[in-house]
């Protein structure tokens, strides 16, 4: 299978600059807690993450190590973040998607089975290709765990967690295992209800007007990044089909080219080649939009997300705090219960504050983050794009060049 | 604004004045009728047609069904009237039934359109000892269905093979694909090469019909235009093409005898068989089937223009609703973008389609194919006189004297078969051999000035995208 030739690539990642590769965010780097993905193995359905430590923090036992971790314990790292009351009034920042070779892996199978139909030419060209769109989905995968890691490392509150440094630092098996049936099933039940809630608790109007323009704004935000993010993945999958064609298309002339050396032929040629390498560039641009504009959209549609949940969450609080209130005026004209009443109303007015306080500085921050992450993006994308028409029109000219001046 | 006057001496009808409006014709008719349309002194026959029951109308062109429709038309010779010298068919396009009158139970009205009239100039150069010939194909008139004309212009020399020196005929796109057919099932199997017809664009087709007056159907008319113009140019190249009186009654009769695009359907079907004789043959015609299903592939690029729209209407959505307002017209000047490269994929992918049609003129495996057939005639008929030999010579000891005699007068016959079939074959490969070596001094000419254009466009589209993301990157800069 393809994936064996794959297994060594200690080094395949050093052709990059170290450093958090934070492509869809920017964050600051700090020098008391760096944190980024040395090495990423992939083995036949897992991949092994190398998560590399610099700290000079007194927390830490020593001030630069190394871990390996797998996807389920970034998710359980995530998901202890999301289940700590503590954090309610955070923005927690998303999972990383589960790496997905799938598609990859049944292309190349069907490349396997389907090699006695094609010419030695056109196998080897696919193969390569194929070759390095499994590799950009490796890379992409790794990139999307560290920045997880590295959101969480420069979060003010989360870097301190307890479960992160342990997660840094423990050089053994954290045992995490998968959730298994049941507790997927508890999952599930608890997604409808939480969702049932957010329906009913989104309906409470709120009395800061910051928190009810950040409602309708996320709200609409979000269904809109969705929408665009889903475009822009069929438009990039047709940008790369297009160019997939072309590259069949100079296969077959290549093939009639080499039929015998007529004149005929020789053009056969030449259009073949140039085609090759339009279809090269053409694919370049594919890749680079899917880096610079899909990966940007799907990373704000699970930003956006977590803000809505934190927004909930806050709801939720008021709703408590609002409930509490009536009960301890309940108490309060029947005269019992009132100091337990009290003390409820207290907690809830307490955590209401909290999550209000620490919420309003994460959804500015928010805003921050992603006008600059779009900015950077969208500026890179018209850069690479500039590069490769410029690339496109140099090829052209010059194949132009050759062929009129053979007249 | 004409008259029509439903001529009275044809068939019994009953039929009130009509007016004819360009481009549309009210009739009101009932039975069977005749029509001829009065304009000033001309007078013509546009169709005849019947109409029994007012359910069971034919939207087809009706000038097909209708049994050779006179068409001896004169027109004043205005000199501003462009239908000068020129047939002009007048035919039934998606009837509608509106009843017009009260009187009378059966009144039909039908809404036609004039077609588009392409005009085809034949030229003669002056001089030279082989003649040459120059076809132009004109503009189309009238948006609709196609027509061309055939106008003559200057004829300087004078051609034994035309009747007339000066003619314009005008034919339909259909019509030219019914000549394609024609000719190839007349000369691909003896060996030569038929040109091929343009290809038909039901992408492009729809755009017209629906009457859209965008540049895309504007270049689609114009690339068809030139698709013909080439068509015709190389089959009257043709030496032996040329001499056709197929060919020489397209070029020059006003009638109009072309059987609509069916034919071509028969042609396409023959193309399609393949029989292996020998290696590098069917590895040609492989790879030309290859070529084939790849260039039908790339019209997958129209998904790509669809796509795209799609993502820039999300993206100018997405726009709208970000609160920052720098990377909110940033987002919006995204969208924008995205939906001028649209545009430019799609124009892109019209001038593929036809590069695209004009290499897969350069197949030359029908006539391959033809050959192989030939072959595989001739050494079927050389097995079976084989087999009728064996018997023979089994009857030899049996007492049956009239089967004996049969089967003698049965290898007779065969063996003239087989001579027959060694000789279409010899004859065949003779014939191929010299298409292709004329065949490809020609296209080698045509394949490199269509390669041209197809790379200067390429060159052009890529000037306008960088164009495009030049405009953008400053606003993308300018979000802080």
């Amino acid at each position: 299978m393809m994936q064996e030739g794959l297994d060594d690539g200690p080094d395949f990642l050093s052709e990059e600059d170290r450093g958090p590769r934070a492509v869809n965010v920017d964050l600051q780097t700090d020098a008391t807690l760096q944190v980024d993905i040395s090495d990423a193995l992939s083995e036949r359905d897992k991949v092994k993450f190398t998560v590399h430590t610099k700290s000079t923090l007194p927390n830490f036992k020593q001030n630069e190590f190394s871990v390996v971790r797998q996807h389920e314990e970034f998710i359980w790292l995530h998901d202890s973040f999301v289940e700590n009351e503590e954090y309610a009034g955070y923005i927690i920042p998303p999972a990383p998607p589960r790496p997905d070779f799938d598609a990859s892996r049944e292309k190349l199978q069907k490349l396997g089975e389907g090699e006695g139909s094609m010419t030695k030419e056109e196998f080897t060209k696919m193969k390569q290709e194929l070759e390095a769109e499994y590799l950009a989905i490796f890379k992409k995968t790794v990139a999307m765990h560290e920045v997880f890691l590295c959101r969480v490392a420069a979060h003010p509150v989360l870097r301190k967690d307890l479960n992160f440094h342990v997660f840094l630092e423990y050089n053994q098996d954290l045992s995490v295992r998968g959730k298994n049936k049941k507790e997927k099933l508890e999952d599930f039940f608890k997604n409808v209800v939480k969702s049932a809630d957010g329906v009913l608790v989104a309906g409470v109007k709120d009395v800061d007007d910051f928190f009810e323009h950040e409602k309708t704004f996320l709200l609409e935000y979000h269904n809109r990044v969705k929408d665009a993010s889903a475009k822009s993945d069929r438009m990039i999958r047709s940008h790369k089909n297009a160019a997939d064609d072309i590259n069949r298309i100079a296969s077959s002339l290549y093939t009639l080219g080499t039929q015998d050396s007529t004149d005929l032929c020789k053009f056969f040629l030449k259009v073949s080649e140039l085609f090759e390498k339009t279809r090269k560039i053409e694919a370049r641009v594919a890749a680079d939009e899917d880096l610079k504009l899909a990966d940007l959209l799907k990373y704000y549609l699970r930003e956006s997300q977590a803000a809505k949940d934190l927004l909930y969450r806050r709801s939720r609080a008021l709703v408590d705090y609002e409930n509490a209130n009536k009960a301890l005026d309940k108490a309060r004209a029947k005269n019992r219960d009132v100091l337990q009443a009290e003390t409820s109303q207290q907690l809830c007015c307490h955590k209401f504050e909290k999550i209000s306080e620490s919420a309003k500085q994460e959804l500015i921050d928010f805003k921050t983050r992603r006008v600059a992450a779009f900015r950077k993006n969208l500026v890179e994308l018209a850069e690479l794009e500039l590069k490769h028409a410029k690339g496109n029109l140099q090829l052209l000219q010059s194949c132009l060049g050759v062929l009129k001046g053979n007249t | 604004m004409q008259d029509v006057v439903l001529s009275q001496n044809r068939n019994p009808v009953t039929v009130a004045a009509v007016k004819l409006l360009k481009p549309e014709l009210f009739l009101l008719f009932s039975g069977k009728v005749e029509v001829s349309l009065e304009s000033d002194e001309s007078v013509f026959t546009v169709f005849s047609l019947e109409a029994s029951q007012p359910a069971s109308l034919p939207a087809e062109d009706i000038s097909t069904n209708s049994n050779g429709p006179k068409q001896d038309l004169l027109f004043d010779d205005d000199p501003e009237d462009l239908f000068a010298e020129a047939t002009e068919e007048v035919s039934l396009d998606s009837p509608e039934r509106d009843v017009l009158l009260s009187d009378g139970p059966s009144f039909y009205c039908f809404q036609m359109n004039l077609k588009v009239c392409f005009f085809v100039q034949i030229e003669e150069e002056e001089g030279g000892d082989s003649f040459d010939i120059h076809i132009s194909v004109s503009e189309p008139r009238e948006v609709g269905d196609f027509m061309f004309f055939l106008s003559p212009s200057s004829r300087q020399t004078s051609m034994s093979l035309f009747k007339q020196k000066d003619f314009s005929v005008k034919r339909r796109f259909s019509d030219f694909l019914g000549l394609h057919s024609k000719l190839a099932s007349k000369y691909l199997h003896i060996g030569y090469i038929v040109p091929p017809a343009p290809e038909k664009s039901i992408v492009g087709m729809t755009k017209v019909k629906v009457g859209k007056e965008d540049q895309s159907s504007n270049e689609f008319v114009e690339k068809r235009r030139s698709a013909l113009e080439r068509y015709l140019m190389r089959t009257v190249k043709h030496p032996i093409l040329l001499k056709d009186p197929d060919v020489l009654q397209f070029l020059e009769s006003s009638e109009q005898r072309w059987t609509p695009a069916n034919g071509n359907k028969a042609a396409d079907a023959v193309n399609k068989m393949t029989i292996k004789m020998n290696e590098s043959d069917a590895v040609k015609a492989a790879a030309f089937e290859n070529l084939d299903v790849q260039l039908r592939k790339l019209h997958a690029s129209v998904k790509l223009s669809v796509n795209t729209a799609q993502f820039a209407k999300s993206a100018a959505m997405l726009g709208n609703s970000e609160d920052h307002t720098a990377l909110s017209r940033a987002l919006s000047q995204l969208a924008e973008v995205e939906e001028k490269i649209d545009q430019l994929h799609q124009d892109q992918a019209n001038g593929d389609f036809y590069l695209f049609s004009e290499l897969r003129g350069l197949r030359t495996t029908g006539v391959f194919e033809h050959r192989m057939k030939t072959w595989q005639k001739w050494q079927d008929s050389q097995m079976l006189l084989q087999k009728k030999r064996e018997a023979e010579a089994k009857l030899q000891f049996t007492n049956k004297p009239d089967k004996l005699q049969q089967a003698k007068d049965e290898i007779k016959e065969l063996e003239g078969k087989v001579q027959q079939g060694e000789r279409d074959f010899e004859q065949i490969s003779k014939t191929i051999r010299k298409e292709v070596s004329r065949f490809e001094k020609e296209r080698v000419k045509d394949f490199k000035t269509i390669i041209v254009k197809y790379l200067e466009s390429l060159v052009l589209t890529q000037q306008q995208l960088i164009k495009y993301w030049e405009a953008f990157l400053p606003e993308a800069k300018a979000i802080s």
